[in-house]
């Protein structure tokens, strides 16, 4: 279910790494939870990212959740798609509907993230801090 | 096959077109009464460039038809006059019929704001006998009728703490406020500057006085409550928790929405609040109208009154009736002119025709109705706080959330029983919250027959949970496509 | 009492299915020491025919006998027999916000046409489905300038309704916005030089009212262009928006709001009232207010949801674009009957009866001598006029006549001393205007230096506040 290849965060983020960027989303088990996503507000192309610190929001019918980036650095690709398509983040959480690009300033930063190993069990554990 | 023509279908399903979709050009709902001035060239007066040929797509329908289409309209809402409407935090109780006839007399309805005040007597008199009737039923000082709605009298008030403890020294810079509250609160508190602190019920969904201690902090301007609380649970420790409060140096502000669990046995001024606001749409009976207008006027003690929004309708003694502009520590104007005067006269005529007595009779009906559903639905559905509710009661959709249902879908499938949904999924700190609030207009045998409907949508979630999911089953149009509606707005006809 | 349904059975029934003996039980919890001893004091109980006489004894001592040219953002117009038969329905005004869409398509479908009909009237592309009043919704029409530019300065016209400035100033105090006022010109529009100099950089919104407070209309095209170049927003405010018939809305304006009371909600002594905000539909996602939506339902039937709430309060809580929570339903109900009973026709020829009313009456008072029309810009139904002699003096006379004749200007703006606000809607006959223009032109000058009568606004020093 949770691609080995990402890292994970506590609040439902997914990190893919290759070399020094970062391609960073929401995952199955936050989609789920809020239902039918119907918009997405995401940062620019040139915007900087905190780990740990909110860079956009995902809006479901009844629901706003804010999302956290995993790592911090220069966002350099915003996922275009989403605006016309926010349900691509129901179907599709984890591959078409990724949100933005970043590119790392500290890539230290993903050991502190969680494993798909971690990550489930950490959901099945109730999936909150 | 055979289409059926359009009307040949019972009324009830019948499809009622926009109105826009009804029109045809030259048509006219009203004949105008013919000039009696000179006609008027618009070019000529306001300048071709100024003049507006067109209003594209604007209706063209006859009288006749405009009283069927809103006729049909009505026919597809629900309201208190069509049965038991037990919306939690709501209080949807009878809207009297005389309510409406005095707010229309001629007089009333029709003097205007900027009239002489020695020729409105009558209007201001009324603004002056019901916030005197406010300030008797909190125990309040002063009182503004002017804020529009609830969270107005919320905003109002915030400002007027601000100002209160600006003048002695230091306005500081937070609001406490339990995570129970009602939405408004915070945003209100946020509208007025201040930032809010969320504070976290005890296990008895209450106030957690220890919690209180730590949080009062020297930048703490005060604590934002709503008692009863959104459980419905009366914060026992009230005047604990007012005094602890003070003696840190801030100011308590009470959400006066489940006044209708107090009205004649306790006053908000007695336990130590110093300011609240009122919903006249909720206890004091003027119409919800499908989402307004409300009025929310605010109650004050003495520390707090120099700063009431301004004006304030005040009276010499025996003397005539006039507005008080002269308030230099106003915290100023929330509207224009003295608020939803309509509103204040429907609130006045409840007032009058209950008398001491009828309130609390009100009151006492209202609470015992909510313990009464409470107690006899504890069985099937889950109690979160088992404690003693006042005028209204939430239980929770656990055990049917077990089978897939959720709060929601109960509430649905009441629909098809014929009753108005209990409030879903509020208060957030209860998940798949259902809370009820029967209010005194409720009759027992309503409430049974509601009672028995409660209990055979939970056998229904045991037996075909799928049947309960798709509810309702019997309403005009069956659930809607809420996410559709939200990823491309529609939000006006088109030709 | 007549509205409590329960019998004495019915409660004692109830209590014992509870295990209690008393009523009192069930309050237990509140103690003892701050349960109220004795009764309220408080009027009543009253029968239902004598909270009739209460009122209409209140009633009587109104201005119902006089003719009224009071306007400034309340206006008196006729409001046709139907709208009262159908907001009378329980269905409609005993019900509560639709959250419950399926039992309330009623609601949200006039909802979701009176947002089309102000889209029209205003031609913008959103509306939301009312707010509390003229005031409150050009406020919110700034706050959400500041939230969509991100910039904290706002420009107002010293035109738009005094107090609306008032309560914009309420809600903008505490957030250090900087808000400066553009004065008008000799012309009665602003001044378009001193607006010039007041934009800069840092402009959140523009504040211009049309028809403004003094009754003129404003000319926006050249405006509109200015407004824009610095980046600001503009906002247009409409507390008459019959004038919306006969009058081109400013269409390149990024907000107009206003006040719809003038479409078939009473004066009411001040409200209730309906706001409206309708704007662009790139701009929607920070609107206040509730919207109505058109969607589906599971056949494919076309139905209605409130939608897009994400932005309010209820869940986005210290977040929420807006404290709002009640929108002005009802009123909104009243004024989408009302533009539907006149329709496109109707209120075309409605603004321009409107239109001849108020110039007739000018035209009157322009020729008695030592009065003058102040303003020389286009106005629809109210204008200023500076009177001969002392205003209240005037307007006393004109109290005998029993015509209440105007606003005295001067508590708004002190520079126009001797000066009324003259409103004139269809619901005043020629003979009244007639009777008006008599008592300026008898209006005798050993009157003109009389000392006040006390004025509307005035505050007796020394009597007690209760």
């Amino acid at each position: 279910m949770y691609p080995e290849e990402f890292q994970y965060t506590k609040d439902h983020e997914w990190i893919r790494v290759d070399g020094d960027t970062g391609t960073i989303g929401i995952t199955d088990h936050a989609q789920k939870e809020l239902g039918d996503i119907v918009y997405v507000e995401l940062p620019k192309s040139g915007e900087t990212v905190t780990a740990a610190e909110t860079f956009g929001t995902v809006e479901s019918v009844k629901a706003v959740s804010e999302v956290y980036s995993p790592v911090s650095g220069e966002v350099t690709a915003v996922n275009g798609k989403l605006q016309d398509h926010p349900e691509l983040l129901n179907s599709d959480p984890h591959a078409a509907a990724w949100l933005i690009r970043v590119h790392l300033s500290d890539p230290q930063e993903v050991q502190k993230l969680m494993s798909s190993e971690e990550y489930e069990k950490y959901i099945r554990e109730g999936g909150s801090q | 096959m055979k289409q059926h023509p359009r009307h040949a279908r019972p009324h009830i399903t019948r499809d009622e077109n926009l109105i826009f979709e009804r029109s045809s050009p030259g048509k006219c709902g009203v004949d105008l009464p013919s000039p009696e001035v000179p006609a008027a060239s618009a070019a000529e007066l306001l300048g071709d460039d100024l003049v507006r040929n067109d209003i594209p797509g604007f209706p063209e329908v006859s009288e006749l038809e405009v009283i069927r289409h809103f006729t049909r309209l009505s026919t597809w809402n629900y309201g208190v006059d069509t049965g038991l409407y037990p919306l939690g935090s709501c209080t949807m109780k009878y809207n009297p019929r005389i309510n409406e006839v005095v707010a229309r007399l001629e007089g009333l309805a029709t003097d205007h704001p900027y009239a002489p005040a020695d020729l409105t007597q009558g209007c201001l008199k009324i603004l002056y006998d019901a916030a005197r009737c406010l300030a008797e039923i909190t125990g309040m000082d002063a009182v503004s009728l002017q804020p529009s709605a609830g969270a107005q009298g919320e905003l109002a008030g915030i400002l007027m703490i601000q100002a209160c403890l600006a003048d002695r020294g230091n306005p500081r810079k937070y609001i406490l406020i339990p995570d129970s509250a009602h939405g408004t609160n915070p945003a209100s508190v946020t509208t007025s500057g201040y930032q809010v602190r969320n504070l976290k019920s005890d296990a008895h969904g209450c106030i957690d006085l220890a919690e209180l201690d730590r949080a009062m902090t020297e930048e703490v301007a005060g604590l934002m409550l709503t008692n009863p609380n959104t459980l419905g649970i009366f914060e026992v420790r009230i005047r604990e928790v007012c005094e602890l409060v003070h003696r840190k140096g801030g100011l308590v502000y009470m959400d006066g929405a489940n006044m209708n669990a107090l009205m004649g046995v306790a006053r908000p001024a007695d336990f130590g609040v110093d300011v609240m606001h009122l919903n006249l749409h909720k206890t004091f009976t003027t119409p919800h109208g499908g989402g307004g207008p409300g009025s929310g006027p605010v109650a004050v003690k003495k520390v707090l009154e120099p700063y009431l929004p301004s004006p304030t309708v005040v009276r010499s003694p025996d003397g005539p009736y006039c507005l008080d502009y002269d308030r230099p520590k106003s915290v100023g104007r929330v509207r224009a002119f003295y608020g939803n005067f309509g509103m204040v006269v429907r609130a006045l005529a409840f007032i009058a025709a209950n008398g001491a007595e009828g309130l609390l009779q009100s009151t006492r009906d209202a609470v015992l109705n909510a313990n009464y559903v409470m107690r006899r639905l504890q069985d099937l559905y889950d109690l979160p706080y088992n404690e003693p509710c006042m005028h209204e009661c939430v239980l929770s959709d656990r055990r049917q959330a077990a089978r897939g249902v959720h709060t929601i879908d109960i509430a649905k499938r009441l629909i098809d029983y014929g009753f108005h949904p209990y409030t879903t999924a509020f208060p957030l700190i209860v998940p798949g919250a259902m809370m009820i609030e029967p209010t005194e207009s409720a009759s027992k045998e309503e409430l049974d027959e509601f009672i028995e409907a409660m209990r055979a949508v939970a056998e229904e979630v045991e037996e075909d949970p799928d049947f309960v999911l798709n509810a309702p089953h019997s309403t005009r149009v069956s659930r809607l496509d809420e996410a559709s509606a939200a990823r491309k707005p529609v939000l006006r006809w088109k030709p | 009492m007549r509205y409590l349904p329960n019998s004495p059975r019915d409660r004692a029934e109830m209590l014992r299915a509870l295990g209690h003996s008393s009523i009192d039980d069930l309050f237990s919890q509140i103690p003892e020491q701050i349960r109220l001893q004795g009764r309220l004091d408080l009027p009543g109980p009253l029968s239902e025919q004598e909270v009739l006489e209460f009122f209409k004894q209140a009633a009587s001592q109104s201005t119902r006998e006089y003719v009224s040219l009071l306007g400034a953002g309340a206006y008196s117009h006729f409001r046709p027999a139907a709208i009262d038969a159908l907001l009378s329905r329980g269905e409609f005004f005993t019900a509560y916000t639709p959250y419950q869409a399926e039992l309330a398509q009623g609601t949200l479908q006039a909802m979701f046409e009176f947002q089309t009909l102000i889209t029209q009237l205003t031609e913008m592309e959103v509306s939301n489905a009312s707010l509390y009043d003229g005031s409150t919704a050009t406020t919110e029409a700034v706050l959400m300038s500041l939230r969509l530019t991100r910039r904290n300065r706002v420009v107002t016209a010293r035109t738009l309704h005094p107090e609306y400035r008032e309560v914009m100033s309420t809600y903008l105090r505490h957030l250090g916005t900087e808000v400066s006022e553009i004065p008008y010109s000799a012309s009665g529009q602003i001044d378009r030089a001193a607006l010039e100099k007041a934009l800069n950089e840092e402009t959140a919104a523009v504040v211009i009212q049309s028809p403004n407070f003094l009754g003129v209309i404003e000319h926006f095209n050249d405006i509109t262009e200015r407004v824009h170049r610095s980046g600001a927003l503009l906002v247009v405010a409409v507390n008459e928006p019959l004038s919306l018939a006969i009058v081109n809305p400013p269409a390149e304006a990024d907000i107009v709001c206003g006040e719809a009371q003038s479409f078939g909600v009473p004066v009411a002594f001040g409200g209730p009232y309906v706001g409206f905000l309708a704007t662009r539909e790139k701009l929607v996602r920070q609107m206040p207010g509730r919207l109505v939506g058109q969607t589906t339902d599971s056949n494919g039937r076309r139905g209605f949801v409130l939608t897009l709430a994400t932005r309010e309060q209820h869940i986005r809580r210290e977040k929420a674009t807006s404290n709002i929570c009640t929108n002005q339903s009802l009123c909104a109900l009243a004024a989408t009957i009302y533009l539907c009973l006149l329709g496109k026709q109707g209120l075309r020829a409605l603004a321009e009866h409107n239109l001849a009313q108020a110039h007739y009456a000018a035209s009157r008072l322009a020729k008695v001598p030592g009065a003058s029309i102040a303003f020389a810009s286009p106005f629809f139904n109210e204008f200023v006029v500076k009177t001969p002699g002392n205003a209240e003096a005037l307007l006393d006379e004109l109290r005998q006549e029993k015509i209440l004749g105007g606003i005295n200007l001067e508590r708004f703006y002190p520079e126009l001393e001797n000066h009324l606000l003259v409103c004139v809607t269809e619901t005043v006959n020629k003979a009244a205007l007639d009777r008006m223009a008599r008592v300026y032109q008898e209006f005798p000058a050993q009157k003109h230096a009389r000392a006040a009568a006390p004025s509307v606004f005035s505050h007796p020093v020394g009597w007690e506040k209760a």
